[in-house]
């Protein structure tokens, strides 16, 4: 049990690795305020040009859609990163990791926004329209609060899988909380800052695990 | 123009690279899989036990989904991988991403089979019962048919999301297409491997999403 303790627990490495770790999850939440905004206002323009009249611009956004939920992110992330620069083109890693998660969830977010457009009746649209409010005006007034209200769990999901998705920016040496575990227990040979790391993950969000589940089991009953 | 093809679309390294991304693809297929199989088994082992409403059984199915629903999977990989041999328990790089993915399969199909038998409703069940059915074949015959039927969009989905993480198995060095691909590149310093590792996978996953796109709009739920 001592050695359980010593291995996984080591109070004396966890205070040490504290100030790196803490620094590592300031870094994990900055990037979530970047990509989560970031993945959602592109998802809109996706959803918005996936509703387009022509014909052929829909076939480009359901291929756009389709190709990004096909490709890993960490994938997307290694060859943005370690090809871009062969093009000529030097991205610091912030900037590799930010593009590859907007390519990433506007693409889901995407869907999700087209499904909730989708679910408001055309009715809405004719009735908004004959009140004399634009196209414009009748998306963003109309049709967008109901269908982001009807789609609010998908949306709360993909956001979840967001930011637990920001780890993979430790691949590329982004100094956010999994990177700053790794680098404190290679440093100590210890496992304590990992198990803490994790610890933190499910601080952050186990709450909006909980508020997920209560939400779709909500939506089911209604049903 | 010519720098750009020599960079990401060189012939030679292609050809001397070939066989290495197949071994890789060889090998996400297979994890990809296994995943696939023991992940969907397992949660819909834990759904068919949370059904019979155990109140400590359940109150330990939801603790241990919601966990493996809040961690990132590249955290619980690395868990597996690097902390728990200081417990005395190693495992291949292999076995660790295969583990990790099926538990986290596990959780979200979990709640998506739990959610499609409660989407049954009460009066099919004391049908079922009064015409002599037993418990377990109520489940059997009435129950999950309508429930599998409900959860295969959102299920095929998840079971994608999940299964492109195989891709995070390069950092625990499984040699899947992925590691074959960084591999491959910094061994010819040339990144036309990633180019056919990222060709790979799309030609892995692209017909699974354009499947899940087909089943969506086949068995969507009836709102």
């Amino acid at each position: 049990m001592q050695t359980l303790i010593d291995n996984f627990f080591n109070l004396e490495i966890v205070v040490a690795a504290w100030p790196i770790l803490l620094q590592g999850f300031g870094m994990t939440l900055l990037l979530c305020a970047v990509v989560v905004p970031v993945g959602l206002a592109g998802g809109l323009v996706v959803a918005l040009l996936s509703g387009a009249r022509s014909r052929c611009l829909r076939w480009i956004m359901v291929g756009y859609v389709d190709f990004f939920r096909a490709f890993p992110p960490l994938v997307l992330l290694i060859f943005i990163y370690f090809g871009f620069p062969f093009a000529g083109i030097d991205i610091p890693e912030f900037a590799a990791v930010v593009l590859a998660f907007l390519l990433n969830s506007s693409s889901y977010y995407g869907e999700i926004f087209r499904a909730g457009i989708e679910s408001i009746g055309r009715a809405q649209i004719d009735a908004a329209r004959s009140t004399g409010l634009t196209a414009g005006q009748t998306m963003r007034h109309v049709i967008l609060p109901q269908a982001i209200r009807n789609v609010l769990p998908d949306l709360i999901g993909n956001t979840l899988e967001v930011v637990k998705l920001t780890s993979i920016a430790s691949v590329v040496a982004l100094q956010e909380l999994l990177y700053m575990a790794r680098q404190a227990q290679s440093v100590t040979y210890n496992a304590s800052p990992i198990v803490v790391a994790a610890l933190m993950y499910l601080v952050l969000l186990w709450p909006l695990v909980r508020l997920l589940s209560r939400l779709e089991h909500k939506t089911l009953a209604g049903r | 123009m010519d720098n750009f093809l020599f960079s990401f679309f060189n012939l030679d390294v292609m050809v001397r690279y070939f066989p290495a991304i197949v071994d890789g693809f060889i090998l996400t297929t297979y994890l990809g899989l296994a995943v696939v199989l023991t992940g969907l088994g397992l949660g819909l082992t834990l759904a068919l036990i949370r059904s019979l409403r155990w109140r400590v059984v359940n109150v330990l199915i939801v603790i241990a989904v919601d966990v493996f629903r809040a961690l990132p999977p590249l955290v619980i990989i690395i868990l597996f991988y690097f902390a728990l041999p200081s417990a005395g328990v190693t495992m291949t790089g292999f076995t660790a991403t295969w583990l990790s993915l099926s538990l986290v399969l596990a959780a979200f199909s979990e709640e998506i089979f739990w959610a499609g038998i409660l989407a049954v409703q009460k009066g099919q069940w004391e049908a079922a019962r009064s015409t002599g059915l037993g418990l377990g074949q109520t489940l059997a015959y009435v129950v999950l048919p309508q429930a599998v039927r409900l959860t295969i969009p959102p299920l095929v989905n998840r079971a994608i999301a999940i299964t492109k993480g195989t891709a995070l198995g390069s950092v625990v060095a499984v040699q899947e297409i992925l590691t074959q691909a960084t591999t491959a590149q910094s061994f010819s310093g040339n990144p036309t491997p990633l180019t056919l590792g990222a060709l790979a996978y799309l030609i892995l996953f692209l017909p699974v999403v354009i499947f899940g796109r087909w089943l969506e709009t086949r068995f969507a739920w009836r709102r």
